[in-house]
């Protein structure tokens, strides 16, 4: 069976990458699952949650920033300005950041990306645990 | 005799102390040289990544961008220059500082006018000394940079180059910059780096050593939303990325020309100290030797003298 290649890289690190059979992803479109023999596709991404599915049927979650994913040949790529492993994620932390976030209630587009980049990365944990 | 022995034991002393501090910085910076090659190392799979996706975007998309769009008579250039925060990296600032002048100099010949912006506090303190107006600084981070602090300071670049600061920059200032520049420090190993000048923006997307091989097709890709929404979102992070790319490479510059520059004053230190042990022990000798001869004429004198009374 055809795999994916998929490589999950944020602006300083790469921060997995290996073979998948199943990759989900929120795009501004709507949700988008990713199979081998998918068409090429290149897509921006929203502050939410990544699930990929590796060959050994283990299931890997991260939080990812805006940033976009592309598709071409069984190649996927996500790229995020900030992305992280689901164990990477220290969720009391995360939960913290989101009270804080949400206590400061600005209304700018930054300050709501920041929350949704926050709920993700409690999203990310708890699907891990 | 003995006053200058002392002084030349003191001045060895001093000498010996700033050695230790001078070999100290060499080993700090040679530890860290390794972590910023690394860091740069890290960040290269998205940059690659993200010009591979511009790249595919640029290749089946018309889609005009203000990024992409040569100004027909540039007439404003921005320059951002990368400088250190700290002195004793020997000619790091100053080369990186004389190559932005001469891109200052051919740029006014060409009839523009340029914009000042910095990064690190050498750079700020010599432009604050000669009272040349710059339009902003950052510092605090030259020797390990973070994507937060290169994503400030594309944001800015960007804003300034699309004009959507024209209500802060006032009436003098009628539109954005026509171009930008970077000018920073190359990283080609540890024995050389040399300060570059690259023109950021507009943009030119596929660019030697970062393009994608020729022979690798780009497939046809579907683009979501729209290619001009991608598009959008793309190039920022490109030029973000890119900042980032060269921010890095002049952390990397600045602690191998601070690892030789250290090594260097550890040796001259070195040559010093042997330089005032050999006269110093010239001074102990000279000292000893005049003592003796004191002592001898001292004893010749009394025993003339006592020969003459009896």
């Amino acid at each position: 069976m055809a795999v994916l290649q998929v490589e999950l890289v944020a602006a300083d690190r790469l921060v997995w990458s290996g073979e998948a059979t199943m990759v989900v992803a929120r795009t501004t479109e709507g949700d988008v699952g990713i199979l081998p023999g998918h068409a090429p596709l290149l897509s921006l991404l929203v502050e939410g949650v990544i699930d990929v599915t590796t060959t050994e049927g283990e299931t890997w979650v991260a939080a990812v920033d805006a940033g976009f994913i592309s598709v071409a040949g069984d190649r996927v790529s996500v790229l995020s300005e900030r992305a992280e492993m689901s164990h990477e994620i220290d969720l009391e932390k995360a939960r913290h950041d989101l009270e804080r976030l949400r206590a400061a209630g600005e209304n700018d587009d930054a300050a709501e990306a920041a929350v949704r980049h926050a709920e993700a990365r409690i999203r990310a944990a708890e699907k891990a645990s | 005799m003995a006053v200058s022995l002392r002084e030349y034991r003191a001045r060895i002393q001093s000498t010996e102390s700033t050695k230790k501090i001078t070999r100290a910085m060499e080993l700090i910076a040679a530890s860290r040289v390794i972590k910023a090659q690394q860091r740069a190392r890290a960040a290269a799979p998205y940059a690659r990544e993200l010009t591979r996706a511009v790249s595919a975007v640029a290749t089946f998309s018309n889609v005009d961008h203000p990024l992409t769009t040569e100004p027909e008579s540039p007439k404003r250039a921005a320059i951002l220059v990368v400088t250190s925060d700290r002195g004793l990296a020997g000619a790091y600032a100053s080369s990186v500082l004389k190559e932005a002048e001469r891109l200052v100099e051919k740029l006014k010949g060409e009839g523009k006018q340029v914009d000042l912006y910095l990064t690190g506090r050498k750079g700020e303190a010599y432009y604050r000394f000669r009272q040349r107006a710059v339009a902003q600084s950052w510092t605090g981070f030259s020797d390990q940079p973070t994507y937060d602090v290169a994503a400030d300071i594309g944001a800015t670049l960007i804003a300034a180059f699309t004009g959507d600061d024209e209500a802060a920059a006032g009436p003098d200032a009628p539109q954005g910059v026509d171009e930008v520049h970077v000018v920073y420090t190359r990283f080609r190993s540890m024995l050389s780096q040399e300060p570059t000048a690259i023109r950021l923006l507009p943009l030119e997307v596929v660019e030697g050593t970062e393009a994608p091989s020729v022979d690798e097709l780009l497939p046809l890709y579907e683009f979501e939303p729209s290619p001009a929404d991608v598009l959008d979102s793309l190039l920022p992070r490109y030029v973000q990325s890119r900042i980032f790319f060269a921010l890095l490479q002049a952390a990397a510059s600045e602690l191998a020309s601070r690892q030789k520059a250290m090594k260097s004053a550890t040796d001259n230190a070195e040559e010093l100290i042997k330089k005032f042990t050999r006269i110093a022990n010239q001074a102990r000798q000279a000292g000893i030797t005049q003592e003796i001869s004191e002592i001898v004429g001292g004893v010749n004198a009394l025993a003339d003298a006592t020969a003459g009374s009896e």
